[in-house]
């Protein structure tokens, strides 16, 4: 296959940056996006050029380093797919190409296509986790959780914190990904004696940081590769209307 | 070097408990007033750092990552073990500490992996606890599935993302600490030397990735969780920046490097399609439960997998290991694969590659019953290669996974240097020559949560040691060598780019030194490597500066560090003339081709001491002895 492909260059945070255009030829349908990228990196330095910087690691949809906005589409045009796992099978010879990075005020831009997610870890910190210390815990089997509720938790907690979520929404809110963590500890009886607490501190620091408001129109639900319902976004809501009830 | 396990005595079921009454312990008011680094923050640094902060010590977690959530523990699929007996199979601590080391061939250190057995039951409820979504069975107790290489089943899973969900779990009690202001995090940071003072370990020199920025970091004792060296055969299962910087700079800093030659090549993973692949991707071994390996038994057999009928088909691990089948260990299922193909009766287009088939589990379970155990492999499996396990069986074949060699560590898990403590993957002491699967996640977390905390106190306690800040000479020192080498990589403007080297490096290592080794091929490659070195070192290209985000650098960096590992690889491998585990010699098998281990002469710990660049390493040996179980042949027919 032959690929026209319209990168964002970005020297660094300060810097701006544009969209270069780059032929590429002999790219194989049977490899991944990411490996498309590594034989157009392997050319450009082949040429004494920088190759494009982009975040990546596990390449199996799991660690959720990788993501690239790729003709407008976070984590491009499959569903429930991250970027290293979307293969060039689904593109066409002689397609053009746009690959951009994840564009929000929460996630800076350091370099081409990478940028700084610490904002979410950031939420995390405000309070996405249940306070047991090592040594607490009773035995697993002394907490009966019914099959349904454990599956809807695991549901939640599938969510692998890309970021596409806020790169899919017009407001760059952070809502799926908060509401997942939230979701995930709300049906398990372990996170429920923090759970008006947590709501409260998460959604202050995700204002804090400087994501978007909710508006829904869930297009963060159709970025997700992990397929995190919108769901979540509703009961969090709820939760948040306790919250702010009890005070 | 001397080695000293420092195994508490006593019988084994109390040496661990002994351990803990006879260790010194630190006055809680003063925790605080301790510093302690930890690098890498996958299940072992997480769950040490969490648990550490917990106990109150100043805690400076460091990863190379944007977030510490994205360790290479999260792309574990299958499932953790644990010697809980919930499905009353017969299942206890000593059979999992009895199976554990059996499945490590008899070449681990037996009062370690009783340790290990023992807390396994703790990290369970621990990890409920804090929120782990474990599969529940419909009255809403823990559910198990079975794993290769034992006949009970003790494997606690969340689908098929029991690592990424055990991950989270340390992580979120990390960032709670983060919280409480006893972690700080240091993201984006990776560790390029460490630094001795009187012959301790004092502190470590980093670099930001982001701003290249070179920083020294004191502290009394430092925890490295770095992960294993499978990256070293460029085409492996770890995530593309998984590396052996860490614990190869502690390395030539002293550290024993014990049994490197210990590497795990697992069965099931999707064949490679292409010179263009840059890694391999995992199937869980959890599969192997349900789907049944094949191949034809006619050599060069092109028909499409529903045309070759039931008895033109050969399943030979449950022909060869009919008690097992195809829950056989590891090592011996990536063998049998690797013969089969070697025979000539390999599938898929480039003939490297076995069939694992769903039909029958399928036919027997229903459809939403294997969709409900493995839709998310399944998915993932099509994605990858376009085919629908469904309707078409898998193809699988081995590639180089886990590491069971690593740093040396004493009972305490600390190394040949004072102070600097090594868990999970990237120490060498509870798996042996073999892992079974779903015990890594068990010794990453068991180290972390419940071991690491103890021995590390212990040593805080014990020794006395002096007020160091990074003003003291050994950092500038240290900092000077990293900036050196830094400036050596980056002047490198040769023709070559640095994968294109690295590969090279693989494609030699997954022939002479990948599932079966001889001594012709090790010593072609320990005859291959070192030019390659060099080429290296003359001819590669390395872009861009030092003073900003620069992969290329990272990458180099850590390429030139597998260089000279990928050597010290060779070099153990040769020197073990027996077969035990994943380390199969050809020249020493049993007549029915079974690894044939030599107990007279090697049943030890092969422990590599550095003797400055350029000299070659003199090998040290552990013993090892068994006394609670008695050397046998393994035998899973």
């Amino acid at each position: 296959m032959k690929l026209t492909l319209r990168i964002w260059r970005q020297k660094n945070a300060e810097s701006k940056g544009r969209l270069v255009t780059y032929p590429l030829d002999n790219v194989s349908p049977d490899m991944s996006f990411l490996e498309m990228m590594d034989l157009l990196n392997e050319q450009l330095i082949m040429k004494g050029d920088e190759p494009v910087a982009f975040d990546n690691d596990c390449r199996e949809g799991i660690c959720g380093a990788c993501g690239l906005v790729i003709s407008g589409i976070a984590h491009g045009p499959l569903p429930k797919t991250t970027t290293c796992q979307l293969h060039m099978r689904h593109f066409r010879d002689g397609d053009e190409i746009t690959i951009e990075p994840w564009r929000a005020k929460a996630f800076p831009i350091i370099k081409d296509c990478v940028v700084n997610r610490s904002a979410l870890d950031r939420v995390v910190i405000a309070g996405g986790y249940t306070s047991v210390s090592a040594g607490n815990a009773p035995d697993g089997n002394a907490l009966l959780i019914p099959k349904p509720e454990a599956e809807l938790a695991m549901d939640a907690a599938a969510c692998i914190g890309c970021g596409a979520c806020v790169a899919a929404c017009k407001n760059a809110s952070a809502m799926l990904f908060m509401s997942a963590k939230v979701g995930h500890l709300s049906h398990l009886p372990q996170g429920q004696p923090e759970h008006l607490s947590r709501t409260r501190t998460m959604v202050a620091q995700m204002d804090k940081e400087g994501f978007g408001s909710c508006t829904n129109t869930y297009e963060c639900q159709a970025a997700c590769p992990k397929d995190v319902s919108v769901g979540f976004i509703a009961e969090l809501n709820r939760g948040y209307l306790a919250a702010a009830c009890k005070g | 070097m001397k080695l000293d396990a420092k195994i508490p005595s006593g019988p084994i079921e109390g040496k661990w408990d002994k351990y803990k009454f006879d260790s010194k312990l630190v006055n809680p008011a003063n925790k605080r007033k301790y510093d302690v680094i930890v690098v890498g923050t996958g299940l072992g640094g997480a769950s040490a750092a969490s648990t550490l902060a917990e106990l109150g010590f100043n805690v400076h977690a460091f990863f190379f990552h944007d977030s510490p959530r994205r360790a290479h523990s999260i792309a574990a699929q299958g499932g953790i073990n644990a010697a809980k007996n919930y499905q009353n199979d017969g299942d206890s601590v000593m059979r999992l500490f009895y199976d554990t080391v059996k499945g490590g061939d008899f070449r681990s250190r037996e009062a370690n992996v009783y340790r290990l057995a023992q807390v396994s039951n703790a990290i369970i409820d621990q990890c409920v606890a804090q929120g782990v979504p474990f599969a529940r069975e419909y009255g809403g107790y823990l559910d198990n599935r079975s794993f290769g290489g034992a006949q009970v089943s003790r494997t606690f899973y969340a689908r098929g993302q029991t690592g990424q969900q055990l991950l989270l779990g340390a992580y979120q009690s990390m960032l709670r600490q983060v919280a409480l202001g006893r972690v700080k995090l240091y993201p984006r940071t990776e560790m390029l030397d460490l630094v001795l003072v009187e012959g301790a370990v004092r502190g470590i020199i980093t670099r930001n990735l982001f701003t290249g920025a070179i920083e020294r970091h004191a502290a009394d004792a430092v925890v490295l969780a770095t992960g294993g060296y499978a990256n070293v055969f460029y085409l492996s299962t770890n995530a593309k920046a998984s590396n052996a910087t860490a614990i190869w700079r502690a390395f030539k800093r002293g550290a024993g490097f014990a049994n490197p030659c210990y590497t795990q090549i697992h069965p099931t993973c999707i064949p490679q399609s292409g010179e263009h692949q840059s890694k391999l991707t995992l199937m869980s071994e959890s599969l192997r439960n349900d789907g049944r390996v094949w191949v034809p038994k006619q050599k060069g057999d092109q028909r499409p997998p529903a045309a070759i009928p039931e008895g033109e088909r050969d399943y030979y691990l449950e022909r060869k290991y009919p008690s097992y089948g195809n829950l056989a260990p590891r090592d011996i299922s990536s063998r049998s694969a690797k013969e089969a193909c070697d025979d000539g009766r390999g599938v898929g287009p480039t003939g490297k590659g076995v069939y694992l088939d769903f039909a029958d589990s399928t036919a027997r379970l229903g459809r939403d019953v294997i969709f409900e155990r493995y839709g998310n492999l399944f998915e993932m499996y099509e994605r990858i290669t376009d085919e629908d396990p469904f309707k078409q069986p898998m193809r699988i074949y081995p590639a180089p996974h886990y590491t069971m060699g690593g740093l040396w560590v004493d009972y305490n898990l600390m190394s040949t240097i004072p102070g600097l403590h090594v868990l999970g993957e990237a120490n060498f002491s509870d798996h042996g020559a073999n892992r079974l699967g779903a015990s890594a996640l068990m010794q990453g977390l068991a180290d972390g949560y419940f071991i690491v905390p103890y021995t590390l106190s212990n040593y805080l306690a014990s020794n006395k040691l002096g007020k160091v800040t990074i003003e003291h000479p050994e950092f500038k020192a240290a900092e000077d060598g990293v900036r050196e080498r830094t400036g050596k990589l980056l002047r490198l403007k040769g023709k070559r780019s640095v994968d294109s080297l690295h590969k090279e490096l693989g494609r030699v290592m997954w022939e002479d030194c990948g599932m079966a080794r001889t001594e012709q091929s090790l010593t072609r490659a320990l005859g291959k490597i070192p030019a390659l070195r060099e080429e290296f070192w003359q001819n590669a290209i390395v872009t861009g500066s030092g003073q900003e985000l620069n992969n290329e650098l990272e990458k180099a960096g850590r390429v030139a560090d597998y260089f000279e590992l990928a050597e010290l690889m060779c070099q153990d491998a040769l020197q073990r003339k027996e077969s035990c585990g994943g380390h199969f010699r050809v020249e020493y098998q049993t007549p029915d081709g079974e690894a044939k281990r030599d107990d007279d002469n090697f049943s030890h710990v092969s422990v590599w001491e550095h003797q400055g660049d350029g000299k070659a390493p003199v090998m040290n040996k552990e013993p090892l002895s068994f006394e609670t179980i008695k050397l046998a042949q393994r035998s899973y027919k």
